[in-house]
């Protein structure tokens, strides 16, 4: 890239902030991030986001919770010492499967959350003592931010997120 | 306006009269008398000692049996069991005349195979035993052939009825959650509950012809349970005819088919109103009405599953049974509907319906699913836990005599719905839903099958030409009634409320 500066369009609605990310996407021009205080419908769509495959991730840990939970039980309860408790059978992990079940479904369900949510603050990079990345203050309240990459046309982009209803539109250079 | 095709119409009129020949058939096909089944088992006797070895196991688990069994030396009981059935396929094979020589012939065989027990007193229980035991035999495999047919009616019947009444309720609880996407299926929705009449007056008549002995498929209504001395009586049933009895039975059936149909039938009165009014006074009606109707619902639904499923098993009781049955059905219900709309939209019927539609109703039935073997294992797992005998029997004979179908019905319940329907894209694609669909509804027919058949036909059952032809002849039925019934009215609400959310709904 020839300059590191980018714009940062600043807007007070969401319904105008999800025009201009329409609008910045169709005349081409890159946005790089768009920050906002609160999820907004359909911005992950507008932006051209390619989906999350976290539900995909959880679905694998879960089974590995199973499979844990399941050669844990079956080495302690059969393999190893496979005691009379109670009468239980213990012949086989199957013939005293009922027993297992509810500890093979909270592993399952322990893993799948855990591992997600791990999942997430990796990918998202997110973690205690983090610096925190807002590029202005008012976006955690009630602002919503786009910022857009400049290539020799400064300019033209700044009055193009002018036009698309910002309030206020800055250059910054990037370090 | 839907129009009822041709097609549909041959083919559920087909399946009606398929079913009829097949249910007729079914009845003439049952033994009328006791020889016929001598006969029958002493031909399945041939085929092999193992079969009968597991009846022999089957009776000694019923109450009746088990106080006789208790009698023998506990320490002679197997052999006994053994015993009695190498007797009697010697009885079978020999001529009855010959009776003699049965008791010099036993003996070799008694050595033979147990030489650790006395076998001077074995073969004396041996003889007694045997031949009242083949007798009494004999007698219980006729009674359970004779209710073969009208069990596999009977549980195609409730099955129908009770899908009906799954997808009522799913109804109602729209009504009542004001919800926002479903709407527009409402109409479908009234479609499908359009055969709780029908099915109600066929249940009912079912109902009367047990009642009035007619057959066998209530124990507790049998002739002299009750009193003291007589050849039928059951300590155990004797004690709960304050509540197991026939009139009682019948008022309480009738009591809440009437008000299942009320509701139904004001229900959709008022949604017509509603079409043609000024204001939301039907609208608010309707939810009054729903409100009500869904603290009667789960009131009579669980009194409803004692009395027309329980009940068949009258020494055994579940207190989470009611939910379970309720759980069956429900899901069953919101298959219906999803099936319904998805041929409807196929056919270009319900313009407003999106996939996004069809995806609730496929997260409807996916955990619907869920909470249906969350119950099955509950009531499995607390029973298998703690071995109570007087609790356990119901399993027992589930798990020997209908292993597959058993665990079958969990299988097809849980783990398809839950391989298929866990992704977001597969639950709006229509062929996957279908698909899961047949795979649920046939589970839950499976797990009706489950509840009435043990109790009913024991381990003489078999999936053959009364089962089949029971089921299809339901089928037929509702699918000509439901379709007829969607021809009636415009298959979208004109002005509910939230119809127009409804419309515009996606996710």
């Amino acid at each position: 890239m020839s300059s590191n500066k980018v714009i940062h369009a600043i807007y007070n609605d969401d319904d105008i902030l999800m025009d201009a990310v329409k609008q910045t996407r169709k005349a081409h021009h890159h946005i790089e991030e768009v920050f906002t205080p609160f999820p907004v419908h359909g911005l992950d769509k507008a932006m051209g986001l390619a989906p999350t495959r976290l539900a995909i991730c959880a679905f694998i840990y879960g089974c590995i919770g199973l499979s844990v939970a399941t050669a844990m039980m079956n080495y302690i309860m059969i393999t190893d010492w496979p005691q009379d408790i109670g009468g239980k059978p213990s012949m086989s992990y199957i013939q005293n499967m009922p027993a297992f079940v509810p500890v093979m479904f909270e592993m399952t369900v322990f893993f799948a959350a855990h591992l997600m949510v791990i999942t997430f603050y990796m990918r998202s990079k997110l973690w205690p003592f983090k610096e925190a990345e807002n590029p202005d203050v008012r976006t955690t309240d009630d602002h919503f931010l786009m910022e857009v990459a400049v290539k020799d046309n400064e300019e033209e982009l700044t009055s193009f997120l002018r036009n698309t209803g910002a309030v206020e539109v800055k250059v910054i250079e990037k370090h | 306006m839907y129009t009822f095709s041709k097609n549909l119409k041959n083919i559920a009129l087909a399946l009606m009269i398929l079913g009829l020949v097949g249910i007729v058939y079914g009845f003439l096909s049952a033994p009328k008398t006791i020889e016929e089944v001598e006969k029958i088992v002493a031909e399945s006797h041939h085929g092999g000692h193992h079969a009968e070895a597991t009846t022999h196991d089957a009776h000694a688990t019923e109450a009746t049996h088990e106080t006789k069994a208790a009698v023998a030396h506990e320490e002679v009981k197997d052999t006994t069991h053994a015993v009695a059935h190498n007797t009697e396929v010697k009885n079978d094979s020999v001529v009855a005349s010959e009776n003699d020589s049965t008791k010099t012939e036993v003996a070799p065989v008694v050595t033979e195979n147990h030489d650790n027990h006395t076998t001077t007193e074995v073969p004396h229980v041996a003889k007694v035993d045997a031949e009242k035991e083949h007798k009494e035999h004999i007698e219980h495999v006729f009674h359970q052939l004779q209710n073969k047919p009208w069990a596999a009616l009977y549980v195609a019947c409730i099955f129908f009825l009770l899908i009906s009444m799954g997808v009522l309720a799913f109804y109602a609880i729209q009504q009542v959650a004001q919800a926002g996407w479903s709407p527009v299926l409402f109409r479908v929705m009234q479609g499908i509950t359009a055969y709780l009449p029908y099915g109600s007056v066929i249940f009912f008549i079912l109902l009367l012809l047990s009642g009035f002995h007619v057959n066998h498929l209530f124990v507790w209504m049998k002739e002299g349970v009750d009193v003291v001395g007589h050849e039928n009586y059951d300590k155990l049933i004797a004690g709960k005819t304050g509540y197991l009895n026939v009139p009682f039975w019948l008022i309480r059936a009738a009591i809440f088919l009437i008000g299942w149909n009320l509701y139904r039938h004001l229900s959709r009165k008022n949604c017509l109103a509603q079409d043609e009014a000024n204001d939301n006074l039907f609208y608010k009606k309707n939810f009054k009405l729903s409100a009500a109707f869904l603290v009667f619902f789960i009131v009579s639904e669980s009194i409803m599953a004692w009395d027309w499923i329980m009940s068949v098993d009258p020494h055994w009781f579940s207190t989470l049974f009611g939910w379970y049955v309720f759980a069956s059905f429900f899901v069953s219900g919101i298959t219906t509907i999803s099936m319904v709309t998805l041929y409807l939209k196929s056919k270009g019927y319900l313009e407003n319906v999106n996939s996004s539609h069809i995806h609730d109703l496929s997260k409807f039935m996916f955990g619907i699913s869920v909470f249906w073997t969350y119950l099955w294992f509950s009531q499995f797992m607390l029973i298998w836990y703690s071995n109570i005998p007087e609790e356990v029997t119901y399993f027992i004979t589930r798990i020997k005599d209908y292993n597959l179908l058993f665990f079958g019905a969990v299988a097809l319940n849980f783990l398809f719905p839950i391989l298929v329907l866990i992704n977001t894209d597969f639950k709006r694609v229509a062929g996957i839903v279908v698909f899961a669909g047949i795979i649920i509804l046939f589970g839950h027919y499976i797990d009706f099958f489950n509840m009435i058949m043990p109790a009913t036909v024991g381990d003489q059952w078999f999936i053959g030409v009364s089962e089949i032809s029971s089921l299809l002849f339901f089928l037929g039925l509702f699918i000509f009634v439901v379709f007829n019934a969607l021809t009636k009215v415009p298959l979208t609400p004109k002005r509910n409320p939230f119809i127009e959310e409804s419309k515009h709904f996606h996710y």
